[in-house]
């Protein structure tokens, strides 16, 4: 018997579960020590020797340096601790949302400031997407 | 005896603390989410209660992966707010009430509800942000506050439901408290948000707007929806709206009046709502 996931048919979402955070462990460790503003400053200076002090996988690695947050978020990054990341890079948790929609931020900006994304077609893959 | 007087229930979004604490609160953007709790901040200068149980969620700031705790209890004499990455925000220490907290505590979960208990813990935006939305920016906050902390960040959050019972068992700790105290539970957190993936950015008004209704007239009722309604509905951060059950579980079964309700979209990624009820008994 298997654990029942109804929660896997959601567009553009992955949610956090055991099977993700038992993925991700060292990939969102990394991201709590960029609370300290020493090791924010030794990844700065040197991203790739910084990461590979930590147990990461080379997929993840990758991820992290080429700012990928949705591959982050597949290969079991939550976006709270990922947010360290970006606060490390002096951006807006909206930069990083927009980011992740493919939208520059101010093309998500306006979208949210005209009533953010509509649940409509959004959620379910099984969702007709609504016409016009 | 201590007695709960009212449930305050508010969004926590970072950006408003950190629109509050650059002194941009007076821009276009942000004047209308600071002034939707004018009225309940004047509302709570006349009933100042003696301490607040403020339930939340740490944004992997006091808690890593190392530990999660489905509900920790705060039971520190104070709580420093939190480095999230960007500096500790310039609100002051929050004072806690160890006396009333080990009560709680104890009582909780010899009523079945096993809380974790936390003696040592710094408070992030989840805490802070509720505070200076409804105190402003004091030198001192006003009165001392017990944090629960609940995770909803790692999946599966408690349900609806059990977050309810809780806030029913809360209400009798409180009520077995012998000192006469005015103690305020607050749930925080929502509305309709998600931060992640391309689906990031979406609300859901109608959603929210039932859910605040429910809120009032059904919480039993809005107490049963299960998990996946709210991530599919409100994005899978809304989540975070299950705390909202913990607060009026604390609330239910006495007569209480609506203070004060409001909805605004957008404070940067998330939608905003807020509630007052009042005991009138």
């Amino acid at each position: 018997m298997s654990i029942d996931k109804p929660y896997t048919d959601m567009p553009g979402t992955t949610v956090f579960d055991t099977d993700q955070m038992r993925k991700g462990y060292w990939l969102n460790q990394f991201c709590v020590s960029l609370m300290k503003a020493e090791n924010r400053e030794r990844f700065k200076a040197n991203e790739r020797a910084y990461l590979d002090e930590w147990k990461m996988s080379e997929e993840q690695k990758q991820a992290v340096l080429d700012r990928d947050l949705n591959r982050c978020v597949e290969l079991g990054g939550n976006i709270y601790f990922l947010a360290r990341i970006g606060a490390t890079d002096g951006k807006s948790f909206q930069y990083m949302a927009a980011s992740m929609s493919g939208m520059t931020q101010d093309e998500y900006a306006k979208m949210m400031r005209e009533g953010g994304r509509s649940p409509e077609g959004n959620r379910s893959t099984n969702e007709k997407k609504p016409r016009g | 005896m201590a007695r709960i007087t009212a449930g305050v229930f508010t969004s926590h979004v970072p950006a408003i603390g950190a629109a509050l604490d650059l002194g941009k609160a007076g821009d276009a953007y942000w004047q209308p989410v600071f002034e939707g709790y004018e009225p309940s901040k004047a509302w709570l200068r006349e009933h100042m209660p003696d301490v607040i149980f403020l339930v939340y969620n740490d944004h992997a700031t006091a808690f890593s992966l190392d530990f999660v705790p489905t509900f920790a209890i705060g039971c520190a004499e104070q709580f420093k707010p939190a480095d999230e990455g960007w500096g500790a925000r310039p609100v002051p220490v929050v004072q806690g009430h160890p006396l009333l907290a080990t009560h709680i505590a104890q009582s909780v979960i010899q009523d079945d509800f096993d809380l974790t208990v936390v003696n040592k813990m710094d408070v992030d935006h989840g805490l802070t942000v509720p505070m200076s939305l409804m105190f402003g920016q004091p030198d001192a906050w006003p009165c001392p506050v017990i944090p629960l902390a609940v995770n909803v960040v790692l999946y599966p959050p408690p349900s609806g439901r059990r977050c309810y019972q809780l806030g029913k068992a809360i209400r009798k700790a409180v009520e077995s408290y012998d000192e006469d105290l005015s103690v305020h539970i607050w749930g925080t957190g929502g509305m309709s948000h998600q931060l992640h993936g391309p689906r990031a950015g979406l609300i859901n008004k109608e959603w929210d707007t039932a859910f605040l209704d429910r809120l009032i007239d059904d919480p039993d009722g809005l107490s049963q929806v299960p998990h996946v309604e709210y991530m599919r509905e409100a994005g899978a951060e809304g989540i975070e709206l299950v705390m909202w059950l913990v607060a009026r579980g604390a609330t239910s079964g006495v007569p209480t009046r609506v203070v004060h309700r409001f909805y605004h979209v957008p404070a940067s990624n998330t939608a905003v709502g807020h509630l007052v009820l009042e005991n009138t008994k």
